[in-house]
């Protein structure tokens, strides 16, 4: 029941988002065709007599010349089977196919960086409030709390300039060095891990302090509460009082936050890629935007929209593993 | 070895930024195997300070800062923080003032029964903690399936039971059980505290039930100590203490009781309790004390021992 209520959930987001993104589009006066080969027909490809003919054609191509209704039902049923168009500045290129070639990028970055940044986080968090921790641990927290004062763009910026530039130790950019070709080998993979440093540690260090803050507040709450007080007077060693009774409690309220880190993360990745020009996602939209390529700057948003949707779906779905009290709630 | 507890001179005090406060001021207590001490106070008397001191249990800024806690032979005070992890719990148990909010929400009651056990024990095998949880669960009268259950599947007497059965898990020398029944209604608190009569004889241990609650005092414990501003100034039998108290603010005390016979009427001692930081001289209650000696407010009385460790602390009592 709860498992077909979070899906029906998802469904009707992923229903509602490409419905709007459907619509904003039409709502302007702007042919997104006619647009491009005007633009085209600027730049002296072709004469622009016989714009008209041309854009009349694709737009019959594209299906722009049925019903609104009729395209609506359409682009829902593509979306359904996850067909967005294809890109009008990238032409024979379906949006899927630009989709899927910068996927495998982005989600190896966020994925890496998002997880590393939530387990660091609330770990480093966690102990700072933890009455028998180091005195350097909440030296650490500290400073992790002050990079996140530092934008990301900024913080890429700076360390594109001392560490790629200044030291050279790290690439500057790219996904992989120059001239070499994509393949399984060790040294291109080993190639590709350096490359993805640096933006790495410039997404990391943008949400590192907000776990650490968020879960220091909370663990100190959580010490105050009487299991934990309990634990000790039950004689139980402090790895096991941290692990089982503190940490376990403390962690609930962040991986709710955690689903709703992942929008976000999204969002900071864009930027990040395009600065280390990585040819991920947000690099795709960003080139789309800039080309007006319409239906692909929809596309990866509403693939976006999915994907978010779909991951705070299992998310909650993990979440009464975690609580039992939500485990009944459901019942 | 005549008595299973020995505190002697125990001092605790809480350093703030106001300045010292003395929570505990040069205690003493004895008790024997099996005895049941009543330990009751106003708040702040320093009732639950002394459980915390002998669990070792003050946390900053709370100090203890002189005295010696001996259980059965063994100085408490001068045990590393490891030994002492392995004697709470096994040696002495202390049930907490919250039951509501004692046990932890996200793992079973089985798992918080095994962990205590699995502290002590590492190489027990589980078979064995079970039996001993099972034991527990009988001896407070909870069906077995609770030890599958979670906390918030529990009633608040029910969740009050689970933590004496952890407390009683270990079989524990001295019992030390924090207002246990402050947040039940009186049936439960009934049923809680002859459950927790009941685990007390069974297991032999001695029992120190902290409270404001004279009544329960009266039908259940052995002796009671009263404390005063972080003194304890008189400890007797049940029987003296209500019917013929020594110390001027235990008289005060029992006659403050509400009884059947005079209702309407609600008397309560004149005036306050001191503030820690700021102790009179002398003795602590001769402010509000209706029987005041001249040398009550220069120096501080000594104690007047009784037979079997009983005293009171009070000038009144001082042989002269």
């Amino acid at each position: 029941m709860f498992v077909l209520k979070r899906l029906l959930f998802v469904i009707l987001v992923v229903w509602s988002a490409s419905t709007i993104t459907f619509f904003i589009p039409r709502i302007s006066d702007i042919n997104p065709i006619r647009e491009r080969f005007a633009e085209l027909a600027r730049l002296g490809g072709f004469s622009a007599g016989e714009l008209e003919t041309i854009v009349a054609s694709y737009s019959k191509a594209f299906g722009l010349d049925k019903p609104l209704m009729q395209q609506y039902f359409d682009y829902i049923g593509g979306v359904m089977t996850l067909d967005f168009g294809v890109s009008l500045n990238k032409f024979p290129k379906t949006v899927l196919m630009l989709i899927a070639e910068s996927l495998p990028w982005t989600i190896g970055l966020i994925l890496v960086t998002t997880i590393l940044s939530f387990v660091i986080g609330n770990l480093v968090g966690a102990l700072a409030a933890w009455p028998l921790s180091p005195r350097w641990v909440r030296g650490i927290s500290t400073s992790f709390i002050l990079f996140q004062g530092v934008p990301p763009v900024l913080l890429a910026i700076l360390l594109i300039f001392f560490v790629a530039f200044k030291l050279n130790i790290l690439p500057i950019a790219g996904a992989y060095s120059i001239g070499t070709i994509p393949d399984f080998t060790f040294e291109f993979i080993l190639d590709v891990l350096r490359h993805q440093i640096l933006p790495g540690i410039a997404l990391i260090f943008g949400s590192l302090g907000t776990w650490v803050l968020s879960m220091r507040g909370m663990g100190i709450t959580i010490q105050g509460e009487d299991y934990v007080v309990f634990a000790e007077h039950k004689g139980l060693s402090s790895y096991t009082i941290f692990k089982d009774y503190y940490l376990r409690n403390a962690l609930l309220p962040q991986v709710t936050a955690f689903a709703l880190a992942l929008g976000n993360v999204i969002t900071s990745a864009i930027v990040v890629e395009t600065i280390f020009g990585l040819p991920g996602l947000g690099f795709v939209l960003i080139t789309a935007i800039r080309s007006n390529d319409f239906l692909v700057i929809y596309g990866i948003v509403l693939f976006i929209t999915i994907t978010v949707a779909v991951l705070m779906a299992l998310v909650e779905l993990l979440y009464p593993l975690l609580d039992p009290r939500v485990r009944q709630g459901q019942e | 070895m005549k008595y299973l507890l020995d505190i002697t001179g125990l001092t605790v005090s809480y350093y703030t930024d106001i300045g010292r406060a003395i929570a505990l001021n040069q205690v003493d207590l004895k008790l024997k195997q099996g005895e049941k001490l009543g330990l009751v106070g106003e708040s702040g008397s320093g009732k639950s300070t002394m459980g915390l001191a002998m669990m070792r249990m003050i946390k900053p800024p709370g100090k203890v800062e002189g005295g010696s806690v001996v259980i059965g032979g063994v100085e408490m005070l001068q045990l590393s923080d490891k030994e002492m992890l392995k004697k709470r719990l096994s040696t002495i148990s202390y049930i907490p003032q919250g039951a509501m909010n004692s046990l932890n929400p996200v793992l079973k009651i089985k798992r918080q029964m095994i962990d205590a056990y699995k502290a002590h024990y590492p190489n027990h095998k589980l078979d064995q903690v079970l039996q001993l949880a099972h034991e527990a669960m009988t001896s407070v009268e909870l069906p077995e399936h609770v030890l599958e259950m979670h906390p918030h599947e529990l009633s608040g007497g029910m969740k009050q039971r689970v933590c004496i059965a952890i407390g009683i898990l270990l079989r524990p020398q001295i019992i030390i059980a924090d207002e246990p029944t402050s947040a039940l209604d009186v049936v439960t608190q009934r049923q809680v505290i002859e459950t927790l009569n009941r685990v007390q004889q069974k297991i032999g241990s001695a029992l120190i039930l902290i409270g404001h609650d004279m009544g329960l005092m009266a039908q259940s414990m052995d002796k009671v100590a009263v404390m005063y501003a972080g003194e304890i100034v008189e400890i007797n039998d049940v029987q003296t203490i209500f019917t013929n108290p020594k110390h001027p603010y235990t008289q005060a005390l029992i006659s403050s009781l509400p009884r059947l016979q005079n209702r309407g009427e609600f008397r309560g001692i004149p005036g306050m309790a001191p503030s820690l930081y700021r102790l009179p001289n002398g003795c602590r209650f001769h402010p509000r004390c209706n029987q005041q000696q001249p040398q009550c407010q220069t120096t501080s009385p000594h104690k007047s021992v009784f037979e079997d460790e009983k005293y009171v602390t009070c000038h009144l009592y001082e042989a002269s």
